[in-house]
C-alpha cells in the first residue's frame, strides 16, 4: 500500500483572507491528501522550517496581495537551503501570466491561475508525485 | 533510494532538521528500512519529559502546547510538539491545522512541530506517535509535547506514551461534565481548566475538585490549574505542577524503568496492529467474513468475535 501525500498549504505575505487557500485545502483532503493547514500572514522563514518539518512532497503557495514575486521564490529558496530538495513548490492567487516564467525559473514548478478547476491541480498532483505516494486509492 | 540509517541517527543527533523530518516520515509512512531506524532509536536511553495534552476538540490543546512552549523557551530549552489530527474516514486525507495556533514558534530552529493525522486510529494518536516523539527526544528536543486528536472519550494511548498527562476541560462545555462523569478523569494527571476568561470556570473548578475529591484524592489541589492560554496566564504554573507531579512520582531508575515498560509495551501493541490488520484482510478475503451487516456496536463485536474464532481455527 502506498503512503498518502503529504502538502503543506501556506499564504505568506500579508493579504488579510484565505477562503480560496482554505478550499484548496479541503478539495485535496477529499482527494485523500493529508494536508498540513497554517493560516495567513505567514513569514517565508515561518513557511519554509514548517515545510521540511513537516516533511511534506508539495507545498502550495498562494498570495492575493502582488507580492509573489518577491515572496515565491524567497520561500524556495529558503526550503532549499533547509535541506528540502525534492519538494515540489506551486503557486497559487492572483499572479498575472507575465509573471509565470520568473516565478518559473525561480522554483515554482507550477502555477494556477484564478478559476483553475481544481480537477486540474489534483491531476498536476498525482502527475508529480514520488513513487510510494499517492491521493486516495 | 534507501537511506542509510546510520547517516539518518547521525543527522539527528546533529539537529539537522530534514534528517529528523525524514526519520519522522520513514517510520510513520514504513517506508524502506525503517525497522532498522526503529531499532536505532529503541536503544537510545530517553532522558526527555513526555508532556500529553488532551481534551475535547476547541478546548485550547494547541493554543495550551503553544503557550507552554514559550514558556519553557524563555528558559531556553529546546521544544518538540507532535500534534495529531484526525483522518477523514471518507477520503482518508487529513487537515492538520493545529500549526494555526502555534504560530508564535513557525521559525524558530529549536522548536520542532511535526503535525501527524491519526490514520483511523482511535485511541487518540497516530500509529507513530511514540516514535516521532522519541525521535524529537533523539534531537535533543525536552519536552516533547504530545497533543491528542481529541475526539471520542477514550483517548488512552496517551497514557501510555507521555510522562504527565494534561487533561484541558472548558467552561459550559457538556463535554467537559461528561468526563467528570465517563471516568475518562483517570486519563489525566493534571488538570488544565482553560478558558478561565470565560464565565463558569469557577464553577467548573467546584467541580473538578469534587469529583477528584470523590475519587479519594485528598490533594486535588496541586493538580488543577485555571488558565487563559491565549494569553499565557496560569501557565507559569501548569509548569511548577508538572515538574512536582513528575517529581513526586519515583527516582529516576523506577522512571526509566516504567519507561522501558511502556516502549514496550507500545512496540507490541505497534506489532498487534499490524498483524491484526493483515489478518483481517486475510478474514475479508477468506469468504467466511459476513458480507454486510448493521452499524450497531453489537453487530460490530459480532463480526470481531467471528473474526477471532476464525483466527483460533484456521489451518497453520
Ligand atoms: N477565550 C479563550 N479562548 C481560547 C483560550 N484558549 C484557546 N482559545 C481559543 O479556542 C479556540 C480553539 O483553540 P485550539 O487551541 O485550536 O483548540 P484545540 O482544538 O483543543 O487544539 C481558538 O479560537 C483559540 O483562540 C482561552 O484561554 N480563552
Ligand atoms: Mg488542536
Amino acid at each position: 500500500m502506498k503512503r498518502r501525500i503529504r502538502i503543506l498549504i501556506a499564504k505568506p505575505g500579508l493579504d488579510g483572507h484565505d477562503r480560496g487557500a482554505k478550499f484548496v485545502a479541503r478539495s485535496l483532503r477529499d482527494a485523500g491528501a493529508e494536508i498540513i493547514y497554517t493560516g495567513i500572514r505567514q513569514t517565508p522563514e515561518a513557511i519554509a522550517a514548517a515545510a521540511v518539518q513537516e516533511d511534506v512532497d508539495f507545498l502550495g503557495l498562494s498570495c492575493l496581495s502582488g507580492a509573489h514575486n518577491r515572496l515565491f521564490p524567497e520561500v524556495v529558496k529558503l526550503v532549499r537551503e533547509l535541506g528540502g530538495q525534492d519538494i515540489v513548490v506551486f503557486g497559487g492567487g492572483v499572479i498575472p501570466k507575465r509573471d509565470w516564467p520568473g516565478l518559473n525559473e525561480a522554483g515554482i514548478r507550477f502555477i494556477f491561475g484564478p478559476g483553475t478547476p481544481m480537477s486540474d491541480v489534483i491531476a498536476v498532483i498525482r502527475e508529480n508525485a514520488p513513487a510510494d505516494a499517492e491521493l486516495a486509492p | 533510494m534507501q537511506p542509510d540509517p546510520e547517516m539518518l541517527v547521525r543527522g539527528i543527533r546533529d539537529r539537522n532538521q530534514q534528517a529528523v523530518a525524514r526519520a519522522i516520515s520513514i517510520i510513520a509512512d514504513r517506508r524502506p528500512g525503517w525497522e532498522s531506524l526503529l531499532d536505532a532509536v529503541g536503544k537510545e536511553p530517553r532522558t526527555a519529559t513526555f508532556i500529553g495534552i488532551t481534551g475535547a476538540p476547541g478546548s485550547g490543546k494547541s493554543t495550551l502546547a503553544d503557550a507552554i512552549t514559550s514558556f519553557y523557551r524563555a528558559g531556553n530549552r529546546r521544544v518538540g510538539i507532535v500534534a495529531v489530527d484526525p483522518s477523514s474516514p471518507f477520503s482518508g486525507g487529513a487537515i492538520l491545522g493545529d500549526r494555526l495556533r502555534m504560530q508564535d514558534h513557525a521559525g524558530d530552529p529549536d522548536v520542532f512541530i511535526r503535525s501527524m493525522a491519526s490514520r483511523g486510529r482511535l485511541g487518540g494518536l497516530a500509529p507513530a506517535t511514540a516514535e516521532t516523539a522519541a525521535i524529537l527526544a533523539m534531537a535533543g528536543y525536552d519536552p516533547v509535547i504530545i497533543e491528542t486528536v481529541g475526539v471520542g472519550q477514550s483517548e488512552v494511548d496517551v497514557m501510555s506514551v507521555a510522562d504527565v498527562v494534561l487533561m484541558v476541560l472548558v467552561p459550559g462545555n457538556g463535554d467537559s461534565i461528561q468526563a467528570l462523569k465517563a471516568g475518562v478523569m483517570e486519563i489525566g494527571d493534571l488538570f488544565v481548566l482553560n478558558q478561565a476568561d470565560r464565565p463558569g470556570s469557577d464553577r467548573l473548578l467546584a467541580e473538578v475538585n469534587a469529583a477528584l475529591r470523590l475519587s479519594g484524592d485528598e490533594d486535588c489541589l496541586s493538580r488543577v490549574f485555571q488558565t487563559v492560554a491565549t494569553e499565557g496566564r496560569g501557565v507559569p504554573e501548569v509548569a511548577t505542577g508538572i515538574d512536582a507531579f513528575l517529581g513526586s512520582l519515583q527516582s529516576d531508575a523506577e522512571k526509566a524503568a516504567s519507561r522501558r515498560e511502556r516502549q514496550f509495551l507500545r512496540l507490541v501493541n505497534l506489532a498487534v496492529h499490524d498483524m491484526t490488520d493483515e489478518a483481517f484482510e486475510a478474514y475479508r478475503k477468506s469468504g467466511c467474513a459476513p458480507t454486510e451487516g448493521g452499524t450497531s456496536w453489537s453487530e460490530a463485536v459480532r463480526v470481531a468475535t467471528g473474526f477471532l474464532d476464525w483466527l483460533r481455527t484456521r489451518p497453520n
